[in-house]
């Protein structure tokens, strides 16, 4: 029996390893391809190895060269710091709020926020773009930063909500007791204690923001307030006749580090248990 | 330190749930009040209430003779040691101690010096630096008790504080909970559902039930004089036996034998106007074996014979449980002390009884034994009220 069971979890562990490994290579190999693209030069690029012939920067020189891909990655930046903090500091009083109170329409807010979250942002590009230009938010960086906040709201809201929800309620109690006052206990006691969901969170929100594509296409037109998805678009070869898809292919992967740079800063500070010993056991 | 004083204190809940009903309680300074009774009794309620952690929907709540009933907690200067402890995490033992201090706005010297003196009373000088999660729960505790000494408070609030420790571990806190208490010589109002813990630490304990108090009185007067049947019940390891029983001329007749009463319990039974029906009580101590009794008292008491169910010997004394044919003693107090400790679906037909015989008695599991027991010890309730026929305040 022990050895047919024995058998058993072997080959689901390879079953499982091997299907984990097919998942891995899926995701991983088109990126590798977009790494092994910016690398070529103009020559080889188009010679479908997966390993480039030659070596080459001269994708990266390119696209540092001129003002349209800097000043998007200047914007991109720019817009979803802002646009992060803002939400995360929205988000983390909003959570606090549902978390801890009982409070006439609470029900609906959470309705309306998860309504929001849920609604296709497709439908709402046309409004938005006579909005903005009515306002002269148009191609501007509040002109992104306002829509980005209203979706990512939900998005901190839920996820804060939660964190809030696991800091046993009786450390707010004890702060209480101990003499402090709701917003002292809020900042000494439930801030520090909720920092991993806050990071979490801006995380969330950040590649939210970093990704976006479709606001970004339809309220910006000019490099003013253009962000990085948007400039690869818009990409051209230096000629008529040349392929920009090794400018674009860089210009991915430049964008693609702050994301992990920002995950693995932060991931130091997402540390599971961080509550464990407040409470017994 | 300061005296509190709950003024028909009353919780009601939005949703119309009476939590806590009109409690009457002074405590004086530097007493050690013990609040016990099941889960849902309204105790915690009670706390939390003098904590300032619940509104005071009705009544009067007085600390050192100022109304506190609209202050907030930090402002009525109490301490509260919680069940779970509620440690800081992100804090170290001595950030953890030293929190009230500092939110007090207590200068640093102090701040070091005050909570010096606290570890060193609670014996956790060397693990200051260390944060909560790499603590035991017995050191656990400790800081939780810190926090609330360092500052002096006019009152210590502990709610169930010792219940997450393990046994051998509660025992030892309990004790040293009590030299702690009587060395600060605070006014300490302390909650469990553990009767034991009543018993052994309080100055005074207050019985509740349902949100209303039952009695209030010091551990060893509850004991002997249970104002009803829930009391009588509640109080007491292993618990007081329960028997139906009938008053006739004097006599009691029961499953356990007829026994005249004594001059003393009769003449309270006349006064109290009992009924014929009645519930007898009678603490396991009470009873012994019948060989072991001279023939004075063995005419004096009653004395039944039946088969031993179970005998426990524990060294220094014997428990003889029997199951006795016939109806079990039933009332709403009896039913929610056995919902309390978990044997309402125990199945079971007859009376259980538990009996503590000397350690000479010959009593052998399965076979008969003879009992007597003390007619003078009978407490008599009424089944329709609960009340204690026999209650005298001597």
């Amino acid at each position: 029996m022990a050895g047919i069971g024995g058998a058993e979890t072997t080959g689901k562990k390879w079953g499982w390893g091997l299907l984990n490994a097919v998942v891995v290579v899926y995701a991983l190999v088109p990126v590798l391809w977009i790494v092994s693209l910016s690398f070529k030069s103009s020559k080889t690029l188009a010679d479908g190895n997966f390993i480039p012939r030659e070596w080459s920067l001269e994708n990266y020189q390119n696209i540092f060269s001129t003002s349209e891909f800097t000043r998007a990655l200047i914007n991109s930046i720019g817009i979803a710091i802002i646009a992060t903090a803002i939400a995360v500091v929205f988000g983390t009083m909003a959570a606090y709020a549902i978390a801890r109170l009982d409070f006439p329409g609470k029900n609906l807010l959470v309705g309306v926020s998860l309504l929001i979250a849920m609604f296709p942002q497709v439908s709402l590009v046309s409004p938005l773009f006579e909005i903005e230009r009515s306002l002269g938010l148009f191609d501007t960086w509040p002109g992104l930063i306002l829509p980005y906040i209203t979706f990512a709201l939900p998005l901190a809201i839920y996820t804060l909500s939660a964190f809030f929800r696991e800091i046993p309620w009786e450390l707010e109690k004890a702060a209480k007791m101990d003499g402090a006052t709701p917003g002292q206990a809020f900042r000494r006691v439930i801030a520090p204690l909720a920092a991993p969901g806050v990071f979490t969170t801006a995380i969330l929100v950040f590649i939210f923001c970093w990704n976006d594509f479709l606001f970004a296409i339809s309220l910006t037109s000019t490099e003013q307030s253009r962000t990085v998805p948007v400039a690869l678009s818009f990409f051209t070869g230096s000629s008529q006749f040349e392929d920009p898809a090794g400018s674009i292919a860089a210009a991915a992967v430049v964008i693609t580090i702050p994301i992990i740079l920002f995950v693995l800063f932060f991931q130091r500070r997402i540390v599971a248990g961080l509550t464990s010993g407040a409470v017994k056991g | 330190m300061a005296e509190i004083v709950l003024d028909k204190v009353t919780k009601r809940y939005p949703d119309g749930a009476l939590a806590v009903q009109e409690v009457n309680l002074e405590i004086a300074d530097g007493e050690f009040i013990i609040l016990v009774g099941p889960s849902g009794c309204g105790k915690s309620t009670t706390l939390n209430m003098i904590a300032g952690l619940e509104d005071i929907t009705d009544g009067e709540l007085r600390i050192g003779g100022q109304r506190v009933n609209e202050k907030a907690p930090k402002d009525r200067d109490i301490a509260m040691v919680f069940q779970s402890y509620a440690l800081y995490p992100h804090m170290t033992v001595k950030e953890n101690m030293a929190f009230p201090l500092r939110l007090a706005k207590v200068d640093n010297a102090t701040v070091e010096k005050k909570v010096k003196e606290a570890a060193e009373i609670l014996d956790l000088t060397q693990h200051l630096d260390r944060k909560p999660s790499n603590l035991s729960g017995g050191q656990r505790q400790r800081v939780a008790m810190g926090r609330a000494i360092v500052r002096n408070p006019k009152a210590f609030l502990m709610d169930e504080p010792l219940s997450n420790l393990d046994a051998k571990l509660r025992v030892q806190m309990r004790t040293s909970v009590s030299r702690l208490q009587k060395q600060l010589g605070t006014t300490t109002v302390y909650v469990t559902h553990d009767q034991t813990e009543a018993m052994t630490l309080g100055d005074r304990v207050v019985v509740m039930r349902g949100g209303v108090v039952q009695q209030i009185g010091a551990p060893q007067f509850l004991y002997d004089q249970p104002a009803n049947l829930f009391v009588a019940g509640f109080i007491g390891s292993p618990s007081m036996n329960f028997v139906p029983a009938t008053l006739e001329n004097g006599a009691l007749r029961s499953v356990i034998g007829d026994v005249t009463l004594t001059d003393r319990v009769r003449q309270l039974v006349e006064a109290a106007d009992a009924p014929r029906e009645v519930i007898m009580g009678i603490r396991p101590e009470h009873f012994e074996d019948a060989a072991l009794v001279d023939a004075a008292a063995l005419s004096s008491g009653g004395k039944f014979t039946h088969q031993v169910d179970v005998l426990e010997s524990m060294g220094s004394d014997k428990y003889a449980y029997f199951n006795l044919t016939g109806e079990q003693a039933a009332s709403a107090e009896l039913q929610e002390l056995a919902k309390d400790a978990g044997s309402d679906d125990v199945p079971g037909d007859g009376i259980p009884l538990v009996t503590r015989l000397s350690s000479a008695s010959g009593a052998v599991e399965g076979a008969s034994a003879d009992i007597w027991f003390d007619a003078d010890k009978v407490q008599l309730f009424d089944p329709s009220n609960g009340r204690n026929l026999t209650y005298t305040e001597r």
